[in-house]
C-alpha cells in the first residue's frame, strides 16, 4: 500500500512538473498577450492541482497535509481569477486578442512571416495539382453530389408548399 | 526523489518566465510573467520544506500565495487607474488642496 501511494505520488508530481514546464515554455514562445494568458492558465491549474496532490499523497493525513490542500484550493481558485483580471485590464486598456500587437523589430519579422506562409501555401497548391490527388478530389465532388441528391430526394414538400410554387410559377412569365 | 525533479523544474520554469519578463513587450506580460513566477515560488517553498524534512514550509507557502493574489490585483489597479487609492489617480489631489 505504501508503496503503491509512493509511485501515485511521484507520477503525479511528475505530471504537475511537465505541466509546469509547458505552461512555462508556452509563456516564452507564444506570439500574443492573450495566448501567452492561456499558457499561464493552464501552468497554474494543472501543474499546482497535480503537485499538491503529490504532497498530499506523500504526507498521508495530518495537519500539514490539510493547509497544503489550503494552499491548492486558494490557488486553484484564485490564479484563473487573477490571470482574467489581466485579460480584463488588458482588453479595456484597448488590446485586442484578434490582432498581434506588433512593436518595432516584431513587425518586420511578423511581415516576413506572412510572406514565407504564403510562399509555403502556393508550393503545396501547386504540389495536389501536379499530384496524383486529383482522384481524392473526385470522390470529394461525388461525395457532396450524392448528398445533396439525397437531399433533394428526403425533402418532401407540404401540398400548400407545392401550391405556393405552382402559383409563383404560373405569375412570373 | 520526485520532490528534487519537481523542485529542478519549478526552478527551469522560473527562468523561462523571467525571460518572459525581461522581454514582455507590454506590462501586462511582464505582470503576467511575474504572477506564475509566485505561484512556482510557492510550489517550490511547499516542495523545499519536503524535501528538507521541515513540512512547516507550508504555512509560508499560504501566506505568499494571498500576497501574491492581492498584489496582481494592487498592480492590476495601478495600470488601469493610475493610482491605488479609492478614486485611483485622482485621490491625491483632494478639493481643498485643489482651492487653497
Amino acid at each position: 500500500m505504501e508503496l503503491l501511494l509512493a509511485w501515485l505520488s511521484g507520477i503525479l508530481l511528475a505530471l504537475g512538473t511537465i505541466a509546469l514546464l509547458v505552461g512555462a515554455l508556452g509563456l516564452v514562445r507564444l506570439p500574443n498577450l492573450f495566448s501567452r494568458i492561456h499558457a499561464v492558465g493552464m501552468m497554474d491549474t494543472a501543474g499546482v492541482a497535480f503537485i499538491t496532490l503529490g504532497m498530499l499523497l506523500h504526507e498521508g493525513f495530518s495537519l500539514i497535509s490539510v493547509k497544503l490542500a489550503v494552499v491548492g484550493i486558494f490557488l486553484f481558485f484564485t490564479s484563473p481569477i487573477a490571470t482574467h483580471a489581466v485579460a480584463q485590464v488588458a482588453y479595456k486598456g484597448g488590446f485586442s486578442p484578434l490582432e498581434q500587437q506588433p512593436v518595432g523589430k516584431t513587425k518586420v519579422k511578423a511581415a516576413k512571416r506572412k510572406v514565407a506562409q504564403k510562399a509555403s501555401r502556393k508550393k503545396v497548391g501547386a504540389a495536389e495539382k501536379t499530384g496524383a490527388k486529383k482522384a481524392v478530389v473526385k470522390k470529394i465532388a461525388n461525395k457532396i453530389l450524392a448528398g445533396k441528391k439525397a437531399a433533394t430526394k428526403t425533402v418532401t414538400r407540404t401540398p400548400a408548399e407545392k401550391q405556393k410554387k405552382a402559383a409563383v410559377k404560373k405569375g412570373a412569365p | 526523489m520526485m520532490m528534487i525533479v519537481a523542485l529542478a523544474g519549478c526552478g527551469v520554469a522560473m527562468v523561462l518566465a523571467l525571460v518572459r519578463v525581461a522581454r514582455g513587450p507590454t506590462p501586462f506580460d511582464r505582470l503576467l510573467a511575474v504572477n506564475a513566477i509566485g505561484t512556482l515560488v510557492i510550489l517550490g517553498v511547499a516542495l523545499h520544506g519536503f524535501i528538507m524534512g521541515r513540512p512547516e514550509f507550508v504555512d509560508i507557502s499560504i501566506l505568499y500565495a494571498v500576497i501574491n493574489f492581492i498584489g496582481t490585483f494592487a498592480i492590476l489597479k495601478l495600470f488601469s487607474t493610475g493610482g491605488l487609492g479609492d478614486r485611483g489617480g485622482k485621490a491625491r489631489i483632494t478639493p481643498e488642496t485643489d482651492e487653497g
